[in-house]
């Protein structure tokens, strides 16, 4: 069954800092004033993150399912919902109950207020064990479990959507969110499956989920400034940033069938993962990069998240010829979403005929417009992706 | 006589060709079977972690990996490593790099409560409370151990390092189908051409004071305390809710071609997988059993086999009042009155709902059903359930010529995935 379908992209379900839909996000990002990046830093100072516009809810997600999510759910299911929306499947019961679905997915929201409370009575406990057990036992919500389990945002999608072909949670940080879109683009390639919802979401107002970045002290702390700027300071740091991002991909004759056009296809998806010993990434990229074919000057979209070691590393592999977008400028890092956001990005620039402008002073302007461009994710811990997506209606 | 390398719809037909597994009956298949044929149980009163004030105070816990210090995703790693060195060993790959990618089905990880314990009591006397406090003892204080600890690409990180799979491995969750979709995932990426080999492991050593808690606050684990060893009884009228309990399980999957040309032993085909969601409920099943009956029907028909060509069903069989009915009733759907007269044993009336590595632990059980020729009972029935009339292969296992079987798991989130396995 060697089959080699035409992976199309034929829906974006887009929701960050910066808007709401594919097309508000590429009028926002190529105006000709450039696009302020939306960042808080003052709930969780010294940190700053990227907030989540206030969308309309219930455009999506009804009142008493959205009760039942915590934020990084109802990011995921609301862009999920736009996605199904753009690819003229909402609704569709037919195609919905077929659609198979992948989610790069984390943990879930903790109740803040229950751990803060439950540690400062601990100090003061002679017996912390079983204070947790009776705190626990009396102040945990049930529903907060299921809002912590990472296969929930696609049960959520599957409840709110209709979606229930099949349903796959990926975990693992950035890398969750390259083996998501390389998973479900080989899936279509191969005749698997002839359309996919494939995606991810992260909330970054979280004290919690920054907890866990910066035990390793890779968040940024100081006034916000840009990704390359970071990377050259120090260490570098991470700056959040709330994003839900789902693709619909489907087979280019299953698209064609129902007269549905894309945005872009994808070309190819290369991953590996290995020791981050000092060159050891870059080896492994090239290896990657080269694989590809891609020519010297391919317009690049890179998640680096400015950490120092391997936004140096990452930067040798995409080589000084290609006009390179952080697109964490803009958007913030938004972990298992950062590397299916780049290709939705890639996605609206190749429909568009074009390219970004600069994200942050030193990224060179693009010569002309290209039919591919390469998106890049190097994980700030572990795990590096490269895909080249192209237009679907370029020769060749 | 030389067979087909391809299956009915012309894909390459995909065998297992390595196994290993951990659960609290033990380390390793000779182990574990010899005790699951036995109708021993793995469940015990828990030792781990205080239980004063708990509802549910046993789990089928593994406490023999001597793990210091002690933490979910320590133990978690400890029990894959374990299981899928078995494996390796077995297929033949020890000492050398292992040709395929990984696929493993790993339990979300978080910071426990010792682990925040510890970094809010740094500066005991500073003025900032809640996350602000260990946000800032943080700050001031690298913890790179616990950094790794709960990345959740950590356990497969490792996993991949040490046995040099190639690419990116890759961590997944279907809550408790994962041990199973990491199975589906490995067929599949062989099936495709991307490999000839797959690691496809499902471990889960998570439990702990706030996992225990939490599924209990759902009502969804037993409160037979007493007798431990008898609190898993799955199809019984007095069943009342799952035991949470750790293990690992590990395949080597392969394609058939590439087994014969190198001349591993074949231990079992994987015929077909099967899987489908449900958008009724986040934790229940749909009443009308639609999804489950459909997951059943994928697997059939992908393995190109009629439901009369089964011959023993490894079931979820959990022991909630639940899914246990409605397992039944999904089954009658697909098999008709035939289900009646086919076996159906549930390996947790022993070890326990493994979670996460559940369907991987199971799916090892159901080929040694197969090779050894014997079917593993559920233990514990004294009771039956009068609404769910089916052949459990009550308490004593039983001798059987066994040529396929179905291995179900279905998960909170709507997951369900079905697996069928055949004689080689």
């Amino acid at each position: 069954m060697t089959s080699n379908n035409e992976v199309w992209i034929t829906g974006i379900g887009l929701i960050s800092s910066l808007g709401e839909g594919g097309d508000a996000h590429w009028q926002t990002l190529t105006s000709p004033s450039p696009a302020q990046p939306v960042i808080n830093s003052e709930t969780t100072a010294p940190y700053s993150f990227h907030p989540l516009i206030e969308p309309d809810w219930a455009t999506q997600i009804s009142r008493r399912d959205k009760r039942q999510m915590e934020p990084w759910m109802q990011i995921g299911s609301y862009a999920a919902g736009l996605a199904l929306d753009d690819a003229g499947m909402k609704g569709d019961e037919e195609l919905c109950s077929t659609m198979d679905m992948i989610v790069a997915a984390g943990g879930g929201e903790r109740d803040i207020e229950t751990d803060g409370a439950i540690h400062e009575d601990a100090l003061h406990s002679s017996d912390p064990d079983t204070l947790l057990n009776e705190r626990l036992s009396n102040d945990l919500r049930p529903t907060l479990f299921l809002a912590q389990l990472s296969n929930l945002l696609a049960g959520n999608i599957s409840i709110v959507h209709k979606v229930t072909g099949s349903s796959r949670t990926f975990m693992g940080e950035e890398s969750a969110g390259i083996s998501a879109i390389q998973t479900a683009a080989a899936r279509i390639a191969s005749g698997q499956s002839d359309h996919i919802l494939v995606g991810g979401a992260y909330n970054s107002a979280r004290p919690d989920m920054m907890l866990t970045f910066e035990l390793g002290h890779y968040l940024w702390n100081k006034a916000p400034t840009g990704v390359a700027a970071r990377a050259k300071s120090g260490n570098g740091g991470i700056i959040l940033g709330s994003v839900g991002i789902f693709l619909v991909l489907e087979s280019r004759q299953h698209a064609e069938a129902r007269g549905k056009t894309a945005y872009a296809k994808i070309d190819a998806v290369a991953a590996d993962h290995g020791s981050r010993s000092e060159g050891e990434a870059i080896k492994r990229g090239q290896a990657l990069r080269n694989g590809l074919e891609v020519s010297s000057d391919i317009p690049t979209l890179s998640a680096a998240t400015s950490i120092a070691d391997i936004y140096g590393e990452e930067m040798q592999v995409l080589g000084d010829n290609s006009p390179i977008r952080c697109y964490g400028n803009q958007f913030g890092h938004s972990v298992e979403a950062q590397f299916p956001l780049g290709i939705a990005l890639a996605a609206l620039a190749l429909s568009n005929n074009g390219f970004y402008p600069p994200f942050e002073q030193g990224e060179r302007e693009a010569a002309s417009s290209s039919d591919k461009i390469l998106v890049s994710c190097f994980g700030h811990w572990r795990g590096e992706g490269l895909a080249v997506i192209s237009n679907h209606k370029a020769e060749g | 006589m030389s067979r087909s390398n391809t299956d009915h719809l012309g894909r390459p037909v995909v065998v297992v060709t390595g196994m290993g597994v951990v659960s609290s009956l033990g380390t390793g298949k000779s182990e574990n079977w010899k005790n699951l044929t036995a109708g021993k149980s793995g469940i015990h009163s828990i030792t781990r972690f205080s239980t004063e004030g708990l509802r549910t105070t046993v789990a089928g816990t593994v406490d023999f990996m001597n793990i210091e210090p002690m933490s979910a995703p320590a133990l978690t790693f400890a029990l894959a490593s374990s299981a899928t060195g078995e494996a390796i060993d077995e297929a033949g790959f020890s000492g050398k790099d292992f040709p395929g990618p990984l696929f493993l089905a790993a339990p979300p990880v978080e910071l426990e409560w010792h682990h925040r314990g510890e970094i809010y009591a740094q500066d005991i006397d500073g003025n900032e409370v809640g996350y602000a406090k260990l946000l800032k003892a943080a700050r001031e204080k690298k913890r790179q151990d616990m950094f790794e600890l709960i990345q959740f690409s950590r356990t497969a990180d490792l996993l991949a390092e040490k046995h040099k799979t190639k690419g990116l491995p890759i961590s997944l969750s279907t809550a408790c189908a994962s041990g199973t979709t990491a199975i589906q995932m490995g067929v599949e990426a062989i099936r495709r051409g991307e490999c000839t080999t797959a690691l496809c492991v499902g471990t889960d050593g998570s439990v702990q004071t706030e996992s225990l808690i939490r599924f209990s606050l759902l009502s969804a684990l037993t409160t037979q305390n007493d007798e431990p060893e008898k609190a898993a009884k799955p199809f019984s009228k007095d069943r009342d809710g799952f035991v949470m309990a750790e293990g690992a399980g590990a395949l080597v999957l392969e394609s058939l071609e590439s087994a014969e040309a190198r001349g591993a032993e074949i231990l079992a085909i994987v015929r077909g997988c099967g899987e489908k969601a449900d958008d009724f409920h986040r934790t229940r099943s749909s009443p009308d059993g639609s999804p489950v009956i459909a997951a059943v029907q994928h697997g059939l028909d992908d393995a190109g086999l009629d439901s009369s060509e089964i011959s023993y069903i490894n079931a979820h069989g959990t022991s909630t009042p639940e899914n246990d009915r409605m397992e039944y009733n999904s089954l009658k759907a697909v098999f008709g009155d035939q289900i009646h007269q086919i076996p159906i044993s549930s390996n947790k009336s022993m070890i326990g709902h493994a979670l996460t590595a559940a369907g991987a632990i199971e799916a090892v059980f159901s080929v040694l059903t197969i090779r050894e020729g014997v079917i593993p009972p559920t233990i514990n029935y004294t009771n039956p359930d009068p609404d769910i009339p089916l052949d459990v292969v009550p308490d004593v296992s039983r001798k059987a010529e066994v040529n396929n079987v179905l291995s179900n798991s279905f998960g909170f989130g709507g997951q369900n995935a079905c697996l069928v396995l055949g004689r080689a």
